[in-house]
């Protein structure tokens, strides 16, 4: 008969109508700033640089080895290596950044950078509140802005913050016992 | 120099049915590329006579990013995610295309519990896009918003498990060669055989709301015909060519990926017109779900990746691959050529939206302004795929 598939066509509409008030996994709205849906772990935006102890300069893992600089597709990355090295959160001398820039109105947040990086030295933030005023240097994020502490990325990545912290530690025992005196000897010097 | 506005060629008059006309010429409109109903940045040069199509000459190229050429300027890896900007509601299956043909080129092995995640993924890619189409081929019908909303709902929930699978919800960059990014976070397998469980009850509730529907019936049936032979000669492929009655999948036929140890059925239409093209995308949906089904009894644990390909200065050897899949649209294929070096020499892709779109000509001749857009609809195209 003519007009029963519009009228069963309504009875869904209907019935989706009325659902939307009662079924508890569709009362899904979420008054926004004030309340927010908690973010996957795996939530990925931006990347940034976790540092060690508690100078956000000496802590960096970087080493500016610029591999990150060099894999990153859209060429966000802008690097210059130092001339000098300086001892970093362990007193061991390493070539750092001397610049670090990202320019996230260029990034894509693909992630390669944090997959091609040696030294875990850079990782995925979950920040997503970055609207500015200004079109260029607002977005364009120096290396003090980047440098985030390692208690903060345990705070949004718990699991893989683990991980690292043990890959790093694991490391570390490793290289210790070929030069037991070396660390030792540069101590006191730095 | 001045710019050239183009235009159409000079046409001939066709012999005209309607005697009682103003004065016989084509009328002729540009439709897009800011319509609402053009799927993005498309324009379409109409020629009307009265309401009926004569003439259509697509026109594109306004969302051209130069993708290939980008392709052949960063490294193997540096364009994957990239190929998320391609078809953008369907990145898993776009980074499965061209994580499978550098597979092919270098020669590697992906371990079983990848193959699995990539079937699955891909299939969940399926159901989302099939079910988006729906909704937006009914809201160029002019039932605003409802269908859409129903099936954005749905979508929503799989977009949540790419989220917390691969941390974005469309740009997913997720595979790699030799594998997959990471595994699965816990309760993720379950949260997805959840989804899918309960999947159809959303496909019966769609049927309900529009297939019986007359209105849809009237305006889709008999609507944008395409003959097996036009769809063969014009290099169709997917759910538009199956609606014609050509028993072709790339699932079936290249057997790729763990395809071959899943029972499943091909539909097929009989009379290729945009019916059939709808009715084909909701039979394909159940049929996901029937291998989604089991590929979740089948996965079990193992390693995500080879652990033989190296991710920096990745070098494949001299020589060319094509690899292809079974995209929710059609054919998706990359076509690479290898001079040894870190980039590619020559990145080519073949979308299947951009050559399912050649025939949109000779579907619409002779229906009328409001079919061309229903016609546009069932062909499912995207964009960012056609321009690249």
């Amino acid at each position: 008969m003519i007009g029963m598939g519009i009228l069963q066509g309504m009875a869904v509409t209907a019935r989706n109508f009325v659902g939307s008030y009662f079924e508890k996994d569709r009362l899904i709205t979420v008054q926004y700033p004030e309340e927010r849906n908690p973010l996957p772990e795996n939530y990925r935006n931006f990347p940034f640089l976790p540092y060690d102890g508690d100078d956000p300069h000496a802590g960096l893992r970087c080493v500016a080895c610029k591999i990150c600089e060099k894999e990153c597709p859209p060429q966000c990355i802008y690097i210059v290596k130092s001339e000098d090295k300086k001892p970093d959160h362990m007193g061991k001398p390493q070539f750092y950044p001397k610049v670090f820039d990202i320019d996230i109105s260029v990034c894509m947040s693909c992630q390669i950078c944090v997959e091609v990086c040696p030294f875990e030295a850079i990782k995925m933030d979950k920040v997503f509140e970055l609207s500015r005023r200004e079109r260029f240097d607002a977005l364009l994020l120096r290396k003090s802005d980047l440098a985030k502490s390692n208690e903060y990325y345990h705070s949004i990545c718990p699991t893989d913050a683990t991980e690292v912290d043990a890959k790093l530690a694991e490391a570390a025992a490793k290289k210790k016992p070929a030069p037991p005196v070396a660390p030792a000897a540069s101590a006191p010097t730095a | 120099m001045t710019a050239t506005i183009q235009t159409l060629e000079p046409i001939e008059r066709p012999p005209t049915t309607m005697g009682s006309r103003l004065d016989g010429e084509l009328l002729e409109v540009s439709m897009g590329p800011q319509h609402p109903s053009t799927h993005g940045v498309f324009r379409m040069n109409v020629a009307l006579e009265g309401e009926i199509v004569r003439k259509l000459k697509p026109v594109f190229g306004y969302l051209h990013r130069n993708h290939e050429k980008i392709g052949e300027n960063t490294t193997y890896l540096g364009s994957m995610p990239y190929t998320d900007r391609l078809d953008y509601f369907c990145s898993m299956t776009n980074n499965w295309a061209y994580a499978l043909s550098v597979e092919k080129l270098a020669g590697i092995e992906v371990p079983e519990r990848a193959q699995y995640l990539r079937v699955i993924l891909a299939e969940l890619t399926r159901l989302q896009n099939h079910a988006s189409l729906l909704g937006f081929l009914l809201n160029d019908m002019g039932a605003w918003g409802t269908p859409l909303m129903y099936a954005f709902r749905e979508r929503e929930k799989i977009l949540d498990l790419f989220e917390s699978l691969s941390g974005s919800r469309m740009m997913c960059d997720y595979m790699r060669f030799g594998g997959c990014r990471c595994d699965t976070p816990p309760g993720w397998m379950e949260h997805a055989r959840k989804l899918v469980d309960a999947f159809p009850r959303f496909i019966d509730e769609l049927e309900k709301l529009v297939v019986g529907n007359e209105v849809v019936i009237a305006r889709t049936q008999n609507v944008g015909k395409l003959s097996a032979e036009l769809a063969i000669n014009a290099g169709i492929t997917g759910p538009m060519l199956r609606s014609c009655g050509v028993n072709y999948d790339v699932r079936k036929v290249d057997g790729y990926g763990f395809y071959p140890r899943f029972k499943f059925r091909i539909p097929l239409g009989a009379h290729g017109d945009t019916y059939d093209r709808l009715m084909m995308r909701v039979l394909e949906i159940r049929e996901s779900v029937g291998i989604l089904k089991q590929a979740f009894e089948q996965v079990q644990a193992g390693p995500i990746m080879n652990p033989k390909v190296k991710i920096r200065a990745f070098r494949p050897p001299v020589g060319e691959a094509y690899g292809r899949i079974e995209a929710p649209k059609g054919e998706l294929g990359f076509y690479l050529i290898s001079d040894g070096g870190t980039n590619p020499y020559r990145y080519r892709v073949r979308p299947p939206s951009f050559i399912n779109l050649t025939v949109l000509e000779d579907l619409c001749l002779g229906h009328t302004v409001a079919d061309v857009m229903v016609i546009l609809g069932s062909v499912d195209i995207v964009m960012g795929e056609v321009d690249r």
